[in-house]
């Protein structure tokens, strides 16, 4: 069974983002950046599926400029066996990397796309539902367990309410939330090893996906700030306080 | 043209949320009302003030939400339709992503505020940032940020009910089951009162000692994430950017550092108490009220003030 798994760079979560001055969006010049946390739930996943004599291969995929080849070395390092970058400067919308995948995955012919649930820097959380819809595959979102068996998988997903378990007929979709797995750090000789390993670039163009965007925007603002609070002294002052002065309780 | 609200249940009950999804797309357009399950939730969504119609897809192959033939029927009704809008829950989003690429249209995910009809506003980032985005697509596929629409009243409508078909496609999904949290306290995308727990509570024994203060408030309870991946409580209690996104009148947060996935789900709480023995806690940034110590003699504190009349 071959797994594929797109991954997105992204600004690390550790950093707080800053709006630029412009109103343009956010600056990312300069700003470290890393693996999307979930896209690295989804990797751990698949290298997981192969070390379990499931997955045959894992290939790993990336829209996004040249620097997205960092983040393909590092789902590499962690187990990947080859990886393409299709390369573009524009900044790509779900829909677009939807129809680049759904180009990609004929190309490949996976029993299973592993997504990651969302993009911590546009928090879309779409990307695996469109390629499932432009598919017609089976999909399992927000999986907090997946179990590969004859042909099915059996994905436990994380709704609102609680926990739901579907079975999908493969080929499908399946998207990662955060306690899917924890994942592991790629240790030195690996991250050698992953340079090693065949990563192809390709253009939108190369598979036919025209990846204009349809949103504009129009413009990035910082939230608005909450006004600055206060430290109380005891319990009894905050509960006075959210009596008479916030009139909260 | 109309607008088509897409109204997901738990257990035949229509979510809170939904009916502020009905709110926003009233300021869109007309409101049709897509629902599935029994004819219960159908009278029940025909009753809400502001609908419009309703288009029940009943039958066993949209029972449990599931998204490929709930997204198929979304695609066949869209014609009519110049907006699709659900609650961005976990339903929502499930399902609209994949109508809308059924439709060839890029969805607008989270919006909290309506500029017009093909301008909104969501955040991005963990809403460290808010991005005005327009949309060029025909049609506009949305869900919407429950916190920032109030709910539209559950009585006061009287819809007609329509049946819609299901159109037929392989089943290459199949429902299980499901295990739901119960609780008796309120949900927390409806709370009033919200007492959160995080990592500082240390066990899940030590978690319930928030159930009094709850009580005492007709509180819901939350955590955050370092809660539920230790434990002490299930997923469906998660508030932050990849939990719920809750803003109630009062949030209390006890033993929660303030990190700013945190911080996305919560931030918009009216007022917000922190609880924390560590004074630069970030948590206390966003703080009304901060108080510093040692949450687990704080918290009886805080009860046995609550107890004495005010
Ligand atoms: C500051 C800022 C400025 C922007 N400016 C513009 C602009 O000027 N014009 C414009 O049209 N759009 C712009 N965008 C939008 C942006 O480029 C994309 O629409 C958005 O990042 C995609 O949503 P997502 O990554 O949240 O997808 P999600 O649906 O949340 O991603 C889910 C999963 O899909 C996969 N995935 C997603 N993207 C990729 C990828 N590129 N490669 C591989 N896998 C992927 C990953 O597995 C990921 O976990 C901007 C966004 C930001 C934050
Ligand atoms: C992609 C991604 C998504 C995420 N999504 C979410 C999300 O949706 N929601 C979320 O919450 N987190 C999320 N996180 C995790 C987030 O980054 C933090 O790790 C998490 O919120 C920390 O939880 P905490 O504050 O309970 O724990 P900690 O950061 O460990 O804080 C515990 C706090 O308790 C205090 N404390 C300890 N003992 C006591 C005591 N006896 N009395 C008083 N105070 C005490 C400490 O001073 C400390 O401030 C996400 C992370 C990533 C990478």
């Amino acid at each position: 069974m071959k797994v594929l798994v797109p991954v997105k760079r992204v600004i690390d979560f550790n950093i707080k983002p800053r709006v630029k001055a412009d109103g343009t969006g956010v600056e990312t010049a300069g700003v470290k950046m890393s693996m999307n946390p979930f896209d690295e739930i989804a990797v751990e996943e698949a290298v997981r599926l192969k070390e379990k004599g499931i997955a045959t291969e894992v290939v790993v995929v990336s829209v996004g400029v040249q620097q997205a080849q960092d983040t393909l070395r590092t789902a590499m390092a962690m187990g990947a066996d080859r990886a393409i970058l299709v390369l573009t400067d524009v900044a790509v919308e779900p829909l677009a990397v939807a129809k680049v995948l759904k180009a990609l995955v004929a190309k490949e012919s996976p029993d299973l796309v592993l997504l990651g649930k969302q993009a911590i820097d546009d928090d879309m959380n779409a990307t695996g539902q469109m390629l499932a819809g432009l598919l017609g595959w089976a999909q399992g979102t927000f999986a907090s367990k997946i179990e590969i068996a004859d042909g099915k998988a059996t994905v436990t997903r994380e709704i609102d309410g609680g926990l739901e378990t579907l079975t999908l007929t493969l080929p499908a979709i399946v998207t990662a939330d955060l306690r899917l797995n924890e994942p592991r750090y790629a240790s030195l000789p690996n991250i050698m090893k992953a340079r090693k390993k065949p990563l192809e670039t390709i253009a939108p163009a190369d598979l036919g996906v025209d990846v204009t965007p349809r949103l504009t925007i129009v413009s990035v603002t910082e939230p608005p700030a909450r006004q600055q609070g206060i430290k109380v002294e005891s319990a009894a002052d905050l509960v006075a306080r959210l009596r008479n002065e916030a009139k909260v309780i | 043209m109309a607008v088509l609200v897409f109204l997901d249940h738990e257990s035949g009950v229509i979510r809170q949320a939904s009916r502020s999804a009905v709110t926003a797309a009233r300021a869109l357009g007309e409101v049709h009302a897509l629902v599935t399950g029994d004819a219960a939730v159908a009278d029940a969504a025909a009753r809400i003030d502001g609908v419009a119609k309703v288009l029940r897809a009943a039958g066993a192959a949209t029972a449990h939400e599931l998204a490929e033939p709930l997204a198929a029927v979304i695609a066949d009704l869209a014609p009519a339709y110049s907006h699709i809008v659900a609650a961005s829950g976990a339903s929502g989003k499930n399902v609209l992503p994949r109508a809308a690429a059924l439709l060839d249209v890029q969805p607008i995910p989270d919006v909290v505020s309506i500029v017009d009809a093909e301008t909104f506003v969501r955040p991005i980032y963990a809403g460290s940032a808010l991005a005005t985005v327009k949309s060029s697509d025909a049609k506009k596929v949305l869900t919407v940020r429950a916190s920032s629409f109030d709910p539209a009243s559950a009585e006061g409508g009287a819809a007609p009910i329509e049946q819609v078909t299901v159109p037929d496609g392989p089943a290459v999904s199949a429902f299980v089951s499901i295990a739901l949290s119960k609780s008796e306290r309120p949900e927390l995308e409806s709370a009033r009162v919200i007492v959160s727990g995080g990592r500082g509570m240390q066990n899940e024994e030590n978690f319930k000692l928030l159930n009094p203060l709850a009580d005492r408030l007709g509180a819901a309870i939350g955590a955050s994430r370092a809660a539920v991946d230790a434990g002490f409580v299930p997923n469906d209690y998660q508030v932050g950017q990849t939990g719920k996104i809750v803003a109630p009148d009062l949030y209390i947060a006890v033993g929660i550092s303030g990190a700013i996935q945190h911080l996305a789900g919560m931030k918009d709480s009216k007022v917000i108490v922190a609880i924390n023995k560590d004074p630069e806690a970030p948590i206390f940034q966003v703080a009304d009220y901060g108080l510093v110590g040692d949450l687990f003699e704080i918290l009886p504190q805080v009860e046995a003030a609550l107890d004495t009349a005010g």
